[in-house]
């Protein structure tokens, strides 16, 4: 297309929204509060509570990159968080290391294995892309079993530091610091993708991938980066719980409840926003708090199972969906 | 600005089921050519195997645009629009639950299409104003012709040379169909285009083709060097309009 046949128009007005280093820094600002509020608190309670549902934002917003932004379901999210979990026990043990540089680790691990879950189901939509991804979980929990140097079925101890880093009055504080830094860099990430024109292009994918395709978006290339930075963040999720409980065991890091929770907490929040995840798994993860101290942690899932049909025939597009009409 | 299209005795077939047999065409520089034929003769076929959706058994297909020549065969899809060469599917295939302006930024997802992408979505919105009235929108809660303008836009979004076009007419009212042929025409004329348009709409497509082929059973059966042969012609009676 040549200069002479269209003249050159003035750029169109950009829109009025938060540019990503303003979003960054929102962000970032939101945690320093956060922290400084849970620290007036100061009550081991606080911290534990607030690390559980702060993992669960990290695992909800990160399962949403990929199946709230993208349209492919990953069933296998327990699989992706539990990689992260094993990961800090098997880096800690061989190395050394402390949660800090356990999690990046994690992060490379649950990237390759995104990629290469990725990589592996290319061809497959819809239904047979979810029941590939149920199946890596599997996969995985029975390689974890049979890994004694990780604990095998017995699972693995791991003993918090006895000197805490930064001045935090207690480990419970410092980890729910990691977590919830952990969580405001995830949702950032969610967004700085949603507005990008990689979000575009997984819209694109969403609605309709042979159209996308014939429009010239790289489908195959948009879908690696989705499961890698989904796969990666996933991990993230995963990293701090050895310590969270200082126990961890297959049966519980591979278990249902993070598989469920994960599309769950999106689907209830919407999945079309990186505000939905957040709203889901606040939402969600609060009440099973509450009802772990009150009823039984037995209840969890029923709550889950409950909402989620709520939401499904009351407000099929998340809350988020409720207040807005569009998409 | 030159481009032209010269397909070479392309098969293709799905699985065991023959699409087409020995295809040979041309689009010459600036010319409109009409692909006609009834459904399922193989129109759909060539046009996904131009654009790399579809990899042809055996066959060449060379786009040369300002001198440099190219084989399309085995490069992906995001390669051959990058050389400038897009597609208005069948059936529109917009992306519904995606606004107006979000379709059409798609179509310029292509680096070589970013450069320009401002004058071009001005170019649309001038092209067709109601696009820009509801560019908020969502595609899917708009109307079969308007439909079709997001297709159009959304080709032309990729500042491309040579335009693809798959049965425009589907799904619209004759009204319709006869605007969105003009419409092609005059996107053409103001962007310099080259134009292959599949199409069923026999008299709507001679209006504005310069050239025709018809194809029979994944074959060209008649290749018409303007639109009165191809209007006269008792091949084209015989075999597409079945009289």
């Amino acid at each position: 297309m040549s200069d002479a046949i269209i003249p050159a128009l003035p750029r169109p007005a950009p829109p009025r929204r938060l540019g990503h280093a303003g979003f960054w820094l929102a962000a970032a600002a939101a945690a320093a509060i956060l922290i400084l509020a849970l620290r007036g608190m100061g009550s081991e309670y606080a911290y534990f509570a607030a690390t559980f549902v702060l993992q669960y934002v990290v695992l909800a917003t990160a399962w949403n990159i990929l199946g709230g932004y993208a349209g492919y379901v990953n069933f296998g999210a327990a699989a992706f968080f539990a990689a992260g979990a094993y990961t800090t026990v098997a880096v800690g043990k061989a190395f050394g290391l402390g949660l800090l540089p356990c999690i990046g680790i994690a992060a490379m691990v649950g990237g390759a294995l995104g990629l290469g879950t990725g990589i592996l189901t290319l061809r497959l939509r819809g239904a047979y892309f979810a029941i590939a991804t149920l199946c890596l979980s599997v996969v995985l929990q029975t390689f974890i079993v049979n890994w004694s140097y990780v604990g095998g079925s017995r699972g693995a101890y791991i003993l918090r530091p006895r000197d805490v880093p930064f001045g935090f009055d207690s480990y419970g504080g410092y980890l729910c610091a990691v977590v919830l830094v952990l969580a405001a860099a995830a949702i950032a990430i969610a967004r700085s993708i949603e507005v990008s024109r990689l979000g575009l292009g997984l819209a694109a994918l969403r609605d309709d991938e042979a159209a996308a395709e014939a429009a010239g978006v790289p489908t195959l290339r948009l879908k690696l980066i989705a499961t890698s930075i989904s796969g990666a963040m996933m991990a993230v999720a995963g990293a701090p719980l050895p310590y969270l409980g200082s126990y961890i065991e297959p049966t519980s890091a591979f278990g249902l409840s993070y598989a469920v929770n994960a599309i769950a907490m999106p689907l209830i929040g919407g999945t079309a926003s990186w505000a939905g995840p957040l709203i889901g798994a606040v939402l969600l993860s609060s009440l099973q708090q509450a009802a772990t101290v009150t009823i039984s942690s037995a209840a969890n899932l029923l709550i889950v199972g409950v909402v989620l049909v709520v939401f499904v025939c009351v407000a099929p597009r998340g809350i988020i969906g409720l207040f807005r009409r569009r998409r | 600005m030159a481009a032209s299209l010269s397909i070479h005795d392309i098969d293709a077939s799905y699985g065991a089921v023959r699409a087409l047999d020995g295809v040979s065409l041309e689009v010459n520089t600036g010319e409109t050519v009409a692909l006609l034929g009834t459904n399922g003769n193989g129109k759909t076929t060539l046009m996904r195997c131009i654009l790399g959706l579809l990899r042809p058994s055996s066959g060449r297909i060379v786009v040369t645009i300002d001198g440099v020549s190219t084989d399309l065969v085995g490069l992906p899809a995001e390669a051959i629009v990058d050389l400038g060469i897009a597609l208005v599917p069948e059936g529109r295939r917009l992306f519904p639950r995606l606004s107006v302006e979000e379709n059409l930024l798609l179509g310029a997802y292509r680096s070589a299409a970013r450069a320009s992408i401002s004058r071009n979505l001005e170019f649309c919105y001038g092209a067709f104003p109601r696009l820009k009235e509801r560019r908020k929108q969502p595609v899917g809660s708009m109307s079969g012709g308007e439909q079709q303008m997001v297709a159009l836009g959304r080709a032309v979004m990729c500042a491309p040379k040579i335009l693809l076009i798959d049965e425009p007419s589907v799904g619209l009212a004759p009204i319709l169909v006869a605007r969105t042929i003009e419409k092609i025409a005059e996107l053409k004329e103001k962007l310099g285009l080259t134009v292959l348009m599949a199409e069923q709409n026999f008299h709507q497509a001679i209006r504005i083709a310069d050239r025709g082929y018809v194809l029979v059973h994944g074959r060209v059966e008649f290749c018409g060097d303007s639109p009165a042969a191809l209007g006269d012609s008792d091949l084209v009676r015989k075999f597409y309009l079945g009289l």
